[in-house]
């Protein structure tokens, strides 16, 4: 059902845990449906991505994309995080199952709420909304409509 | 690495005596039981034999049994074939069922609602029990079919279908029970519980897959689902798995010799990992009745977790076991079961099926304890929820 790459990320998740002086924190999925992520993010003045953790109720694909999603995002810049698609997500975890695609999904969602959160802190011109957490993948989620 | 097999709900390993009669059958038996010469008089011989066996290990007349190919099987006969009977009779259309039945239930009536009839899905109480008084006031004139699992496969509730049996003595409804987690496990009589069809499936109880038993009552009648040979009385048309039959009889005998003193030792081993669990791991919960329950199983939900990340954890510690059923181990909304008792979404989510067999002993039970201990541990560390309940 998942390939190595989900098991090693589910069994030796990379960067658990919180930042307590994190610049941003984001969190998306809700429990009717079983699945909640948090992000935590430590930006430098920049816009690079320092330093990030992460906190997940869910399946074992939650975790191993929350943990992925960290490894993709480190050192990298705000504009670049932007630009991190679940379908990459999954990608880089040598492909999901069908079902559990909403968790890829999720795990751009967390990035973007933090992103926004970082937005709204600092004041930047990023180029995130309210309306980019409020799409159609959302809603199916909300629903709990798996199927994207 | 230790193995602990502790999903015996789901399936059961065959056992060694079950194996050695369908391999003989396999070697001796080359027949249609439907054929007339001698090669298909023995086979014939051989099953008959089965039949016997098996109704009376459930106090059935042979000629009340019979043979499917599943569990599931014998739901879809006993459903589809009384409800279109009857309809077709002007007996009306009206069917009653539980909120917590097995799938092979509940979607086969959702399936009889897209054709009509009319399906009263009775609530259960918070240990997932149907009540008598609320079948009694569901019951209508038009009622045709009465369908109530005798255990529950998730959270092993036992039902009173007795009791329910005999509230239906004088109505014209039919009594089906799913009872594919009982029979081998509890004493299962077909008279003293009152019912019209039972469904029984042979891999539950140590016995091969794909065979399965359909009893109906002397002079009930259903329509078959399927057209073809006359085998089975017409209402399950196919050759006979005849080695899987004759392994199923073997495997209900050994259940039912042994059924007493097994059933006494699971239900120590089971008490003692419910009670350690709860004991030992703060924040847990014992879902289904405390004491009307299967003696092999525990189904316990350990909160602000999710169940499939358990049950990845614990297999990479070599054990086995399922969160809800098998069956909807695809499915990513929580346990209709768990649901219908009423828990919340998050204490569903993280529910746990353990199911105790033949093979599980003491030493086993304290490895499950210590593995979950730290397993949930590690889990709740990375929950956002446990941080949460934490901090209030």
């Amino acid at each position: 059902m998942y390939t190595e790459k989900v098991m090693d990320h589910f069994t030796n998740p990379r960067n658990v845990g919180e930042l307590p002086d994190a610049d941003a924190v984001g969190e998306v999925g809700n429990m009717k449906c079983g699945d909640i992520m948090k992000l935590y993010l430590k930006i430098s003045d920049d816009g690079v991505i320092e330093d990030v953790k992460f906190k997940t109720f869910g399946c074992g694909a939650a975790i191993a994309t929350s943990s992925m999603s960290t490894e993709l995002i480190k050192g990298k810049t705000v504009e670049e995080c932007l630009k991190l698609t679940n379908k990459a997500i999954a990608e880089a975890l040598d492909g999901l199952p069908p079902v559990k695609m909403h968790c890829s999904v999720l795990a751009e969602e967390a990035l973007k709420a933090a992103l926004l959160d970082y937005k709204n802190k600092t004041g930047k011109d990023i180029d995130i909304s309210e309306e980019d957490l409020k799409g159609d993948d959302h809603d199916h989620h909300e629903d709990c409509d798996h199927e994207d | 690495m230790k193995k602990v097999y502790l999903d015996h709900g789901a399936t059961t390993p065959m056992r060694a005596e079950v194996i050695d009669e369908m391999v003989k059958i396999y070697r001796e038996e080359a027949g249609n039981p439907s054929s007339v010469h001698q090669f298909g008089r023995s086979a014939r011989k051989v099953l008959e034999e089965a039949r016997m066996k098996v109704a009376e290990i459930i106090g059935a007349e042979p000629k009340e049994i019979i043979f499917t190919g599943s569990g599931t099987e014998s739901d879809n006969i006993a459903i589809l074939g009384t409800a279109r009977l009857k309809a077709k009779q002007g007996k009306g259309k009206h069917i009653i069922t539980s909120s917590v039945e097995h799938h092979a239930v509940s979607d086969t009536c959702k399936m009889l609602m897209k054709e009509g009839f009319d399906v009263t899905f009775l609530p259960v109480d918070a240990d997932g029990l149907v009540s008598v008084e609320s079948v009694k006031q569901a019951l209508r004139e038009d009622t045709i079919l009465v369908t109530i699992m005798h255990a529950n496969n998730e959270v092993g509730t036992v039902q009173p279908i007795a009791e329910i049996g005999s509230l239906l003595k004088g109505h014209p409804a039919v009594f089906h029970t799913d009872a594919v987690q009982t029979v081998g496990k509890l004493p299962v009589n077909v008279n003293e519980l009152g019912v019209d069809l039972l469904s029984i499936s042979a891999h539950k109880i140590y016995g091969p897959k794909g065979v399965g038993v359909l009893y109906i009552k002397k002079g009930q009648r259903v329509e078959s689902l399927m057209y073809g040979g006359g085998q089975e009385r017409k209402i399950r048309p196919s050759t006979e798995n005849l080695a899987g039959i004759i392994g199923m009889a073997k495997a209900m005998e050994l259940a039912k010799n042994e059924l007493e003193a097994e059933s006494t030792r699971l239900q120590v081993l089971r008490d003692r990992l419910i009670k350690e669990l709860l004991e030992t791991i703060p924040e847990t919960k014992l879902n289904g009745h405390p004491t009307k329950r299967l003696p092999h199983n525990a189904n316990i939900s350990f909160e602000y977790i999710e169940g499939e990340s358990l049950i990845l954890s614990l297999d990479m510690k070599g054990i086995a076991v399922s969160s809800g059923s098998a069956c909807t181990s695809g499915s990513l909304d929580p346990s209709h079961v768990l649901m219908a008792m009423g828990l919340t979404h998050q204490t569903a989510h993280g529910s746990l099926r353990m199911t105790l067999g033949k093979s599980t002993t003491d030493e086993d039970i304290d490895y499950v304890v210590a593995e979950l201990k730290t397993v949930v541990q590690r889990l709740r560390e990375m929950s956002p929820v446990w941080d949460q309940r934490a901090k209030v």
